[in-house]
């Protein structure tokens, strides 16, 4: 006897978009970290998940722009392909009652009511909030020197190693933000372009030091805030689940 | 021991957790986990005594990293028996890496921080109890480290009320003599019962206001209590003597040295499996661990009888859990976890009494799921491929490991694993016919008695299971992998008294080997080669053997900078080299003396006062009849008994207990379709 080809699987019947979010401790969690548990998550909820096919199928699982491990968000996207019809916010309630707290979904909608496109060509921009211990007139000050930059090298190692690139011209906007942070805490708000090479929030934070040598007292805690199309007339980021 | 609160330490890690690598390590809250309030024991009701109820604290400890340490089914079956208690409260923590080390160690404004617990970020020194699970001798200087970093004192005789428990249990708790200055207490067998009777004692001794009796203080008041008990070995209550140089250098005797403390501890034994189904509520990681899988044990203990297999020794008898509790554990286990591979556990699966109906039965439940079976440590034979191929109904079939062990047939008549050329040649044809495309061979080098011969002919079977392969697929892209161990002699086997084999010779035998699977162009490429060298074996031999003059060795390596020594890249040939050399100075043995040496019939070993229940005259006429097995004068083998009368290894009458087998008879029933 020899080696019988796998069984195809049906193709899915539906696809569902989901918003999570990553909170507190779990902001630690990386994306293979994230993508091992919300496989988990779909099977204790016993989703009906179209698999793949091949020897080792798979759940059927599109995952898009994934913050970087460390970092909060309370806008990140997948989309997950069905084998059968199921309704959305019993989807949901399913879902968030399977991840573990810090792990929350948000929102699901179904793909079909939304405009034709994938899920990742939605995904155009970014709004962050990087809360800092930086006193706020020197921050005011680096804020101003980096935008008034054509452009601000930076390096960051990548898996690839060390590499160099521009992190200014990915910024849309980027400034101190008038309210919301803690006591003591000062906050910047940035909105950054997807590309390639992608620029991340501390990629923008490495900049304004390489031109002002701002303090920025310890680690800083980043929080995407917003993941979507782009009005590119008033740079704010839109809601790629609306409808 | 125990501060009335315990603060966690999360708030001074949490800046430094985005510079560490893999820091969802540190952070806790797996699914199933559990934090409990620090005084849950006095919400549990009144104590004895009238005062407000005790809450006993442990801290339990798998001296690993991690990924190793959470997919530990011992842990995590005493962390939810113990937490099942509403008295009792139980956190775990692991080894941490070089990167998080130094951060703690530099610390912050308040000092450095502390070795802390993931799920409350407890520092362990609050703890009652902080017990340790040794599946391996070579995490004993990540003990060391781990006491040190959570401010304990190293040795038990600098411990005060302020100090936990530090107990140790796991299968090198079976000789626990190398880091017994290290120790307060060592626990010998099964976990689930003697954790729950050592809370008891703790508790009613903190209700008492923890008194001293008769004893010097009112740590070692608990101390007696627990030692009295014969089931936990309390080391300082024994002294050591060993004999001049001249008499071998040996030990002389082992004397307890306070009233009441038996001559002998006994290891714990739990009956009937069934009545403890664990992990009930498995434990899932966000991190990446090395099982990514929900594993039941279908049975304890092993009486195959090979005889370089310490586990097979020390948990005798056997006992299986029924066919209804393994189907029940398996469903519960999937749906509360979401792991969609379940592993079939035990030392050698296949032995169970009705494990063709646990694999049908299992096959036909999940049979239109994703969810994969596995059953490791399987034995050669062919029923062995028709249960893989009911495990691997839906056509995935890369790979099945066997462990022949012995090169030869000698030699695995000398270990009494009876695996004939021709039985091996037939199971891997089989599975080949099957569809699977790779084999998996496991041997050990440096077996007492072995020759260069013995090792040389793996080559001979490996090219005549390629050639087997090739044969009956008709296909050459199938592959055998040949995995080499260097053999640890153990304590309580019938090999405790053989000389291990010297690190040269072991790498010479392995260099030969490997330069003749290569040196054949037509099966090179079809077999893989996998060894380590011989270097840490013998380190792990020294660990495994030694009394109570190894624990300076282990200090010192741990004071030079060792860790992780069951990791190569971090482990050190040399500083343990050097460190023998140094702390054994003053001594009249060297490595030398508890490694390559061979122990005759009247030496103490160093373990004798602790007793598995094998009888050591038992021991010692089965090692004599590998020797003789060896050389051609005797051809004896040592059947099993559970299919076969009693040999008389006195296991079962020495503890009180009996071998628990089926077949029950039942059958799992389908499950309902949710």
């Amino acid at each position: 006897m020899s080696r019988q080809p796998p069984e195809q699987q049906a193709p899915p019947v539906q696809r569902l978009r989901v918003r999570y979010a990553k909170r507190g401790r779990l902001r630690f969690t990386s994306h293979r970290d994230f993508s091992r548990a919300f496989e988990r998550a779909v099977f204790r909820a016993q989703v009906p998940m179209a698999y793949s096919s091949g020897f080792n199928p798979h759940p059927r699982i599109s995952y898009a722009g994934a913050a970087p491990t460390g970092s909060a968000s309370e806008a990140e996207y997948l989309e997950i392909a069905l084998a059968q019809v199921v309704d959305a916010a019993e989807i949901h309630a399913l879902l968030d009652e399977s991840l573990p707290e810090g792990l929350d979904v948000l929102e699901v909608v179904d793909a079909a009511d939304l405009e034709k496109g994938g899920l990742a060509d939605r995904l155009v921009a970014s709004r962050w909030l990087i809360d800092t211990g930086a006193e706020e007139t020197r921050a005011q000050s680096a804020v101003a020197a980096f935008l008034a930059a054509e452009s601000v090298t930076v390096e960051r190692m990548t898996k690839k190693g060390l590499r160099e690139f521009d992190c200014r011209a990915a910024v849309v906007s980027l400034a101190v933000a008038e309210a919301g942070a803690a006591p003591g805490r000062l906050r910047l708000d940035v909105v950054l372009r997807h590309g390639v090479p992608s620029v991340r929030p501390d990629d923008v934070l490495t900049g304004i030091r390489s031109l002002s040598d701002l303090d920025l007292g310890g680690p800083p805690l980043l929080t995407r805030v917003e993941q979507g199309p782009l009005d590119e007339a008033t740079g704010a980021v839109g809601d790629p689940l609306a409808r | 021991m125990p501060s009335s609160t315990s603060a966690s330490v999360f708030p001074r890690l949490e800046p430094h957790l985005p510079t560490i690598s893999k820091p969802i390590q540190y952070v806790g809250g797996e699914l199933n986990s559990t934090v409990k309030d620090w005084d849950c024991g006095q919400q549990a009701g009144e104590g004895e005594h009238g005062g407000p109820g005790q809450t006993v604290r442990w801290a339990l400890m798998y001296p690993d990293a991690y990924e190793v340490g959470l997919p530990n089914q011992g842990v995590a079956i005493l962390y939810e028996v113990l937490n099942e208690r509403d008295w009792i409260l139980a956190e775990r923590t692991y080894s941490v890496w070089p990167d998080m080390e130094q951060v703690m160690r530099t610390g912050d404004d308040q000092g450095p921080i502390p070795q802390f617990t993931v799920d409350g970020h407890r520092p362990v020194r609050d703890f009652d109890v902080y017990g340790l699970s040794f599946s391996t001798e070579l995490g004993y200087t990540n003990m060391l480290n781990a006491l040190d970093l959570a401010g304990i004192p190293l040795h038990s005789v600098d411990r005060t009320e302020d100090d936990p428990i530090v107990l140790a249990g796991g299968h090198a708790a079976f000789n626990p003599e190398p880091v017994a200055d290290f120790l307060d207490a060592a626990v010998l067998g099964d976990g689930e019962e003697v954790v729950l009777a050592i809370s008891e004692v703790v508790r009613e001794w903190k209700e008492q206001g923890r008194p001293a009796g008769d004893m010097a203080s009112g740590r070692d008041e608990l101390l007696r209590r627990l030692a009295v008990t014969g089931n936990i070995y309390v080391p300082k209550f024994y002294d050591v003597s060993y004999a001049a140089a001249a008499d071998g250098g040996g030990i002389a005797a082992v004397t307890p040295n306070r009233p009441g403390i038996p001559h002998r501890v006994t290891k714990h034994t739990l009956m009937d499996l069934d009545a403890w189904p664990y992990p009930a509520k498995p434990l899932v990681p966000l991190a990446e661990t090395v099982h990514e899988r929900f594993s039941v044990e279908i049975f304890r203990g092993c009486t195959r009888g090979c005889r370089f297999c310490q586990a097979g020794m020390i948990t005798r008898p056997v006992r299986e859990r029924s066919i209804e509790t393994i189907g029940a554990m398996v469903e519960n286990g999937i749906r509360k976890s979401g792991f969609e591979e379940v592993g079939l556990l035990s030392l050698s699966s296949a032995d169970h009494t009705e494990i063709g109906d646990v694999a049908k039965g299992l096959a036909d439940r999940y049979e239109d799921s994703n969810v994969s079976l596995s059953l490791p440590s399987t034995r050669v034979d062919a029923f062995n491929i028709s249960l893989a191929n009911e495990f691997s109904r839906n056509g995935r079939r890369s790979g099945l490991t066997f462990a022949p062990e012995g090169g030869s047939e000698r030699m695995r008549k000398v270990i009494n694993k009876m695996v004939t050329e021709e039985d091996l040649i037939n199971t891997v044809s089989a599975a080949y016919s099957h569809g699977w495309r790779q084999v998996k061979l496991y041997f050990m080098c440096g077996l007492p008695t072995e020759t260069d011969e013995d090792v040389l002919q793996i080559a001979s079977l490996a090219k005549r299971v390629i050639a087997e392969g090739r044969k009956v697929t008709g296909q050459n892209d199938i592959r055998c992998t040949v995995s080499i161990g260097g053999f640890v002699p153990k304590p309580h086997t019938p090999f405790q008294w053989a000389s291990q084999l010297d690190v040269e010779t072991t790498d010479d035998r392995l260099q030969q080997l490997r330069d003749v699977v290569r040196a054949d162009k037509k099966y090179a490429r079809a077999i893989g080669f996998r060894y380590h060298d011989g270097k840490p074996g013998i380190i792990e031999g020294l660990l495994s053997r030694g009394d109570r003059r190894v624990g300076a060795v282990i200090e010192q390596v741990w004071r030079d900078g060792g860790r992780f020594d069951g990791w190569s890249e971090h482990f050190s040939y040399d500083r343990w080299i050097a460190a023998a050399e140094t702390a054994l100075a003053h001594t009249d043995v060297d490595l030398a003396w508890f490694t390559t040496r061979e122990r005759g019939y009247d030496e103490v070993l160093p373990w004798d006062h602790l007793d598995s229940g094998l009888d050591k005259d038992w021991l010692w006429a089965d090692w004599e009849d590998a020797l003789a097995v060896a050389d051609g004068s005797s051809d004896v083998e040592v059947e099993d008994c559970r299919w076969t009368p009693c040999y008389d290894c006195g296991v079962c009458p020495e503890m009180g207990t009996e071998i628990q087998i089926g077949p029950t008879g039942q059958k799992l029933l389908p499950l309902s379709v949710v």
